[in-house]
């Protein structure tokens, strides 16, 4: 599964920051993010990658496509990488560790997937900067259903 | 005392054995987890060796680093990132020395099982590698066969164990019973360790 880019810059506020969302599945990814970005709507989104999957499309965490989703929609004010379980969280954080091999200013955010991933790539639409998208996403886990 | 060549060694040795012994970790990860974690440990193994043949390591620290950073890239599960963690951090710990003795080698070790217990949150017990991880690194104060002997009891020490970690965890209760693949690849590591140092 490649990285895909959707949305451009936010509405004229500076550089918007970057929302990759990394899957054990491409399908996932893809379709959370697409379902993201549609959500977030209206106008220009900021720009969300898919890195799902392993890079032959089976199940599993690649860092060579969560790498590669975080340069392509690095845009200079950050990148929030979104993870769903597992080796998705522990790829990215020993990334994330490692310091070289994403762009800076990429940080691994505490969020649920689809939730966490709706509010991120809204609040990145929005013109906010990576702490404020940060934010948003993890306060998803505070929104109850039942 | 141990140089570049002797990491290169236990890097391809464990390759092979990884290799040999694939169907078998899969089959234990097949009860309890995801039945990847041969397939995925050859995978990144065979990396490992293709990097340090491409490009020869000078240093034992190079030679940790660098096979640590291509496990993270090639094994497309979570024991990738946890012995690419554990071999890193091994290695940065050696840093640049030449040569390397067996207790700073035990030290950089403890080191990388440290940041495994920190990246996993996980700690003995808990049904994962290092539950054979910590006995092999105590015991490398010995001798590297007790390490390999102590590794290979931790990873037995699994079986009646509930998973607290990982996709096992899941399952509750049902992970009891299962030896887990993490702690048995460890003992592995341990067993071609000792058996390079011979």
């Amino acid at each position: 599964m490649s990285a895909e880019t959707t949305g451009g810059a936010a509405g004229g506020q500076g550089a918007p920051v970057g929302v990759v969302l990394v899957s054990h599945s491409g399908p996932v990814a893809e379709s959370v993010a697409a379902m993201a970005a549609g959500l977030a709507g209206g106008g220009d989104t900021a720009p969300v990658a898919a890195a799902g999957g392993t890079p032959d499309g089976g199940l599993g965490t690649s860092a060579e496509l969560i790498v590669k989703a975080a340069r392509t929609v690095d845009r200079g004010a950050g990148v929030a990488i979104l993870v769903d379980l597992g080796s998705a969280v522990l790829t990215v954080k020993s990334l994330v560790a490692e310091g070289d091999e994403l762009p800076a200013g990429a940080r691994l955010v505490d969020a649920p997937f689809v939730e966490g991933a709706v509010a991120a790539v809204v609040t990145a639409s929005s013109g906010a900067d990576l702490d404020a998208v940060a934010a948003a996403a993890g306060e998803a886990y505070g929104y109850r259903k039942e | 005392m141990l140089d570049a060549a002797f990491f290169v060694r236990w890097m391809t040795a464990a390759a092979a054995v990884i290799d040999r012994e694939a169907d078998r970790l899969t089959e234990l990860d097949s009860p309890i987890g995801d039945a990847d974690h041969g397939r995925n440990m050859q995978r990144g193994f065979a990396a490992v060796v293709k990097t340090l043949e491409a490009e020869p390591p000078a240093t034992p620290g190079a030679a940790l680093t660098a096979a640590g950073r291509q496990l993270i890239s090639s094994v497309g599960g979570a024991s990738g990132p946890l012995y690419g963690t554990l071999l890193r951090r091994a290695g940065k710990v050696l840093g640049d020395a030449p040569q390397v003795s067996v207790e700073e080698l035990r030290s950089g070790l403890a080191a990388g099982v440290d940041a495994v217990g920190q990246l996993g949150g996980s700690a003995p017990g808990d049904k994962t590698m290092l539950d054979a991880l910590v006995p092999g690194v105590t015991a490398l104060s010995a001798s590297f066969a007790a390490a390999a002997e102590a590794a290979e009891q931790g990873a037995l020490a699994t079986v009646p164990l509930q998973a607290r970690k990982g996709r096992a965890s899941y399952l509750g209760e049902r992970s009891i019973g299962h030896q887990d693949p993490g702690a048995t690849s460890s003992a592995l590591l341990f067993a071609t360790l000792a058996e390079v140092a011979k």
